[in-house]
């Protein structure tokens, strides 16, 4: 790991404002990505600002109906907390679908949104790989590269790695928007959708975040209740990243919403899809996973996703 | 000048170590760390608590888990200047060869393991384990989520899962967590 410097922050503006004062600096919450990636000197930020003590720990209802998870609740916490329970199942069981107990208890809400991929390129500084080095290549497009667990849809000729989040899927499918502050102490609320970029010829820009600007919470609409299901596909039984997972939210008319993890550079979601779920799983895919490119290897993602929903569409 | 150039500079010139005061297992400890050192190494390499364990170092395996503030978490994967006023515990303050928790006896009882390396952390997380299943936290295999929490194997298996053992100690540990919920109903 490389030194840097550290500083707590006061709060979410104060915390902006250092951050786009000191270039190449990086927020520290949980760390249990960042410090992982430290540690193999994949990130190597000069300066460190810990933001565990800005507040931004709760969670509480909105003027709509809904709820505004601040940026510090943990996973734990989130998934545990009863209105999201009741409320927002499909997010409860994301976020119990990922990780150990040790690491949901650290990580927290905004952390997890920017986690960053586990392309085994992107975490092998002995390999080409564009997100960590810009114009370097992208070993996983090289002839024989093991790409079984990489992104069929939304990928580019300079990067396939995919988003590995769990929770992010089911915010995706609740509608969820991302709120910032910058340094200039403005803030906004992004969808997942405008959060996340897509790679094109810049895969190491992965959010719509400007130097310095921060998480400061996601907000929920109000319920949409349905029946809401989430279902991880993985190589072992618990602790371990998606090949596939899909969230969805299901309404008594045979109307709803779905959305795909391990698939693509961003939680996967299209309204052309919803459209076609009353018309069964290969109507949806058709529409959601049109344009995919899948390698020789992961090919196999777009027959998992598709028998994946139909199985939960066939669940009473 | 380039980024890269820019922070090594920064490094080079910046203070890269911060004085911090560590409560563990009760006692309160000051030191002066440089900036890079996890509570794991903070424990192991300037506390003498040897008890919480380095496996991977990359928070796969759980070897290193420890208590804060009531909570699990992998001590190699948290910085110790992070910690300032936060009540940590360790296997060490979970009991010892005078005094055993429950867990622990409960380990030798069912031979819970056998080279042992893993066991600080398995101990850690079989309390927690049961901690978090009275709390009502529910887990991935958890069949109902607003509905009481069965103390089934499933469960606990899963709640495991963030422990390794190489050694394959995984049925009797299930025996040993199994023994204290029940002695607590």
């Amino acid at each position: 790991m490389k030194a840097f410097s550290f500083e707590r922050a006061i709060d979410a503006a104060q915390a902006a404002k250092r951050a786009f004062e000191m270039p190449g600096s990086k927020f520290i919450a949980g760390g249990t990505n960042l410090l992982d990636l430290m540690k193999h000197e994949i990130e190597v930020p000069p300066h460190l600002i810990d933001v565990t003590h800005i507040g931004l720990d709760e969670i509480t209802a909105t003027d709509d109906g809904g709820l505004r998870i601040g940026a510090l609740v943990s996973n734990t916490a989130l998934g545990a907390d009863e209105r999201i329970r009741r409320d927002y199942p499909v997010l409860s069981r994301a976020l119990f679908a990922g990780a150990s107990s040790q690491l949901r208890n650290k990580a927290s809400t905004g952390g997890n949104l920017l986690q960053r991929t586990r392309c085994p390129y992107f975490f092998d500084p002995k390999m080409p790989c564009n997100k960590r080095e810009p114009g370097a290549g992208c070993a996983a497009l090289d002839e024989g590269a093991d790409t079984r667990q990489l992104g069929v849809i939304g990928t580019s000729d300079h990067c396939i790695a995919t988003h590995p989040s769990d929770m992010a899927v089911a915010l995706r499918v609740l509608d969820a928007e991302v709120e910032t502050i910058d340094p200039e102490g403005r803030t906004r609320r992004l969808t997942l959708d405008e959060f996340y970029l897509l790679p094109d010829d810049t895969p190491e820009v992965e959010n719509a975040l400007s130097p310095g600007e921060i998480i400061t919470a996601v907000v929920l609409p109000a319920p949409v209740g349905g029946t809401q299901r989430y279902f991880k596909v993985r190589d072992r039984a618990s602790y371990a990243f998606a090949l596939v997972s899909v969230a969805l939210i299901e309404q008594e008319n045979g109307e709803g919403r779905v959305a795909l993890g391990g698939v693509a550079p961003r939680p996967w979601r299209r309204d052309d899809a919803d459209a076609e779920l009353a018309n069964g799983a290969t109507a949806v895919m058709a529409k959601l996973l049109d344009g995919a490119r899948p390698t020789p290897d992961n090919a196999y993602k777009l027959v998992l996703a598709e028998r994946t929903l139909a199985a939960l569409l066939a669940k009473e | 000048m380039t980024s890269t150039t820019t922070f090594e500079k920064h490094r080079e010139s910046a203070q890269t170590r911060s004085s911090v005061a560590l409560t563990i297992n009760g006692q309160r400890h000051e030191l002066t760390l440089d900036n890079r050192t996890t509570l794991l190494d903070a424990l192991r390499e300037h506390l003498n608590l040897t008890g919480s364990k380095k496996g991977c170092d990359h928070g796969q395996c759980g070897a290193c888990t420890v208590f804060i503030d009531g909570q699990r978490v992998n001590a190699c994967l948290t910085l110790a200047v992070m910690h300032q006023d936060d009540e940590i515990t360790t296997i060490e303050g979970v009991g010892g060869v005078e005094h055993l928790d429950p867990m622990q006896q409960a380990f030798i009882d069912h031979d819970a393991f056998q080279c042992g390396y893993c066991t600080p952390g398995q101990i850690c997380s079989a309390k927690a384990t049961l901690e978090e299943i009275r709390a009502g936290i529910p887990s991935h295999v958890t069949k109902e989520l607003t509905g009481p929490i069965e103390l089934s194997d499933e469960e606990i298996r899963e709640r495991m899962s963030g422990n390794l053992c190489r050694c394959g100690a995984y049925a009797n540990i299930l025996e040993a967590i199994r023994q204290v919920a029940k002695e607590r109903a």
